[in-house]
């Protein structure tokens, strides 16, 4: 059987940084159930323990040495999250998922540099994480509303993107990998990377992006999709095109300053690339159909 | 966090760069007090967090103490662009020569700092990058180095300068890439830098975005960081680890999710409504937030009706239906509320609002919809 997923699939083998802790250990069980393969803890100070059947370390360099892990997600609290990071990539864990939100820009600047000159994929911060649906999941997000199908859906939200997996999964529309890159400003794996790997990938034949005011990743997505002529259908849908102007809108990304970072420009942008852009969620599925026809209904 | 003016130059300061002679006024009596300090002429300038205050007349320019006088009376009390000066720094006015642009900020593609220089300063950055990108030379720096000496004498040198004033404006460079990395600021703007007439700098305008996200470790600025920009509400929110920002309709929006916030205001709009507020629960566990958010938009003035959107996952919904009741019991305002809940429990808790008689609807798109009929009708 072929092994699916841009990022995780059912032979990741991953470790929880900050496993015991209240979120760490209440997810750990999550995605346990899900399918995905939890092999160890770390926490320091915990080492030796067992929680949620798991084994716990100090270190990461000791669950390297016994499981040999090749994906961490992170979920240690802000001040220490870019260490929990470092101490993964100086062991070699080529994937990493930090689903700590409020990481100070200084360090997600310090911590993506390190990162991509390791050739470590991190996804986030302030992601809820990565799903394959049906194999793996490395993240919070509610499993119920992914199934699994062909479109991969990337998103810089947490919840909307559950809302419209929701709607897309009720139109019998499952997907391929669904991934947060993070609400962010400064993130690691974006949505570039994200369709990079899904131009790739057998099971993906559509996606669908889920964009949000500030910044300018969206504008350079769209330059990206033109340029390469990109040669899967994409469809879109921007958060915020009511959003005033220099107010955070919750994301700490999520801002337009000076006249830059507008929905409008993002559509307008996405429009001009031959990207589809929905007016509310619910069209997504409506134009994915119309792109794609019904074979991007899942069997 | 935005600073003001006169908070980001007294950052300046410790860290070595020259800043115009000033007082701090917070009443234009002071002004006679300062009389021996400082000597005319004089540039008063209103202390708001928002940038084109000159425009609106919150810059005024005085030549002798009365007038200054005049001028503070004038300025103090008042509003610019709708935020009230409750301060004025008054600085000595110099004479100058060029007036350059220098700041350091965070450049989103590159996930880098990046510097931006340009000998075309006293004016708005965009303005002149959009009419004339050459105008203006960026230079990302790399973070596992950070800013090296000679790359901040190349910028220097760029700007036009050599000998001891090419050393000057080095340093100043450098130490506003040490304020920078040392205060955790997504921005550092001195915009004009001037060259003055007798050959020294000094930052005639300063702005400072310190990273919200950085304030458990810059103590200084978490002390000062409440009343600022922000209305009652917005404190209260903040305090409440609620993201909160009032807007200008009738209609109050709650959700679980900043995207899902802002999705639920694209769509009260889209069905012809405004909303009051953007107001995201955040992610995880919401429950306790719930019963504040839901004061914060009660007790809104402007609030004719409330919408809540929860997608539960990880939240129940059946414990977020209880949480709306019991809120609403509590208080005796009455407005209309209407929920959408989908997600972990739907069922039973669009039962227990039902039996309280509170309307629910399953499609975020159709709540959004019935909510701006609603008012329309008239509530």
């Amino acid at each position: 059987m072929t092994i699916m997923g841009i990022l995780i699939n059912r032979d990741t083998r991953a470790i929880i940084q900050g496993m015991t802790g209240k979120q760490g250990s209440y997810h750990c069980v999550l995605m346990r159930e899900y399918g995905t393969r939890i092999v160890a803890g770390v926490t320091p100070g915990k080492g030796g323990t067992i929680l949620n059947n798991v084994p716990v370390f100090d270190m990461v360099e000791e669950a390297v040495k016994k499981f040999t892990p090749n994906a961490s997600i992170i979920f240690v609290p802000a001040e220490s999250a870019l260490e929990a990071a470092m101490e993964a990539i100086d062991n070699k864990i080529k994937t990493i998922v930090i689903i700590t939100e409020r990481l100070p820009i200084k360090d997600a600047i310090t911590l993506i540099y390190t990162a991509t000159q390791s050739q470590v994929t991190i996804i986030g911060p302030n992601t809820p994480g990565v799903i394959t649906p049906g194999e793996c999941k490395l993240g919070v997000m509610p499993a119920s509303v992914f199934t699994k199908g062909k479109v991969g859906l990337i998103s810089r939200s947490g919840t909307l993107t559950y809302e419209i997996a929701n709607c897309l999964s009720k139109e019998r529309i499952g997907q391929s990998t669904c991934l947060g890159v993070g609400g962010d400003p400064v993130v690691g794996f974006n949505f570039i990377e994200s369709l990079k790997r899904f131009k790739d990938d057998e099971q993906t034949k559509a996606i669908a992006l889920i964009g949000e005011i500030g910044g300018n990743l969206e504008e350079l997505t769209a330059q990206y999709i033109a340029q390469t002529h990109y040669p899967k259908p994409v469809v879109a849908f921007i958060a915020g095109v009511s959003a005033p102007p220099e107010k955070r809108m919750g994301h700490a990304g999520a801002i337009i300053m000076n006249n830059q970072g507008t929905a409008k420009s993002k559509i307008e942008a996405f429009t001009n690339a031959g990207v589809k852009v929905a007016e509310k969620p619910s069209d997504i599925a409506k134009l994915l159909i119309k792109e794609c026809g019904t074979e991007i209904l899942s069997e | 966090m935005k600073l003001f003016e006169f908070e980001a130059k007294r950052l300046l300061v410790k860290y070595s760069i020259p800043v115009p002679e000033g007082v701090l006024l917070s009443d234009e009596k002071q002004m006679a007090e300062f009389a021996d300090k400082l000597a005319p002429p004089y540039v008063l300038k209103a202390q708001v967090l928002v940038g084109g205050r000159q425009k609106e007349g919150g810059v005024l320019f005085a030549d002798s103490i009365d007038e200054a006088q005049k001028a503070a009376q004038s300025l103090l009390g008042k509003d610019v662009k709708n935020l009230p000066v409750n301060k004025l720094l008054v600085e000595k006015k110099l004479p100058v020569k060029r007036e350059l642009y220098v700041s350091i900020t965070i450049d989103r593609l590159k996930q880098m700092y990046v510097t931006l220089s340009s000998t075309n300063g006293g004016v708005n950055i965009e303005e002149v990058a959009s009419k004339n990108p050459l105008a203006v030379t960026k230079m990302l720096i790399n973070p596992q180095h950070g800013l090296k000496s000679y790359r901040a004498t190349a910028m220097a040198k760029k700007l036009g300068y050599c000998g001891t004033q090419l050393l000057e404006l080095t340093k100043i460079i450098n130490n506003l890439y040490l304020a920078v990395i040392e205060n955790d600021a997504e921005l550092v703007e001195i915009n004009p830098l001037a060259e003055l007439d007798n050959g020294k700098f000094a930052a005639l305008d300063c702005h400072v975005l310190i990273d919200d996200n950085s304030l458990y470790r810059q103590q200084e600025y978490k002390t000062i960081l409440t009343e600022r920009e922000k209305t009652a509400e917005e404190n209260y929110a903040l305090k409440k680890d609620l993201s909160y920002v009032k807007l200008d309709g009738d209609i109050g929006v709650i959700a679980n999710g900043a995207g899902l916030e802002m999705t639920t205001l694209d769509l009260i709009n889209y069905y012809g409504g405004k909303p009051a507020n953007f107001l995201d629960l955040g992610g995880g566990a919401t429950i306790q937030r719930i019963t504040h958010a839901l004061q914060i938009v009660l007790f809104d003035v402007d609030t004719k009706i409330i919408l809540v959107n929860i997608l539960g996952g990880i939240t129940h919904c059946d414990e977020a239906a209880q949480s709306i009741i019991d809120t609403l019991n509590i208080y005796r305002v009455r407005k209309p509320v209407i929920v959408r809940l989908a997600g972990t429990n739907q069922e039973e808790g669009k039962r227990i609002l039902s039996e309280a008689g509170i309307q629910s609807v399953d499609s975020m798109e159709e709540a959004a919809k019935l909510t701006v009929e609603t008012v329309k009708k008239g509530v």
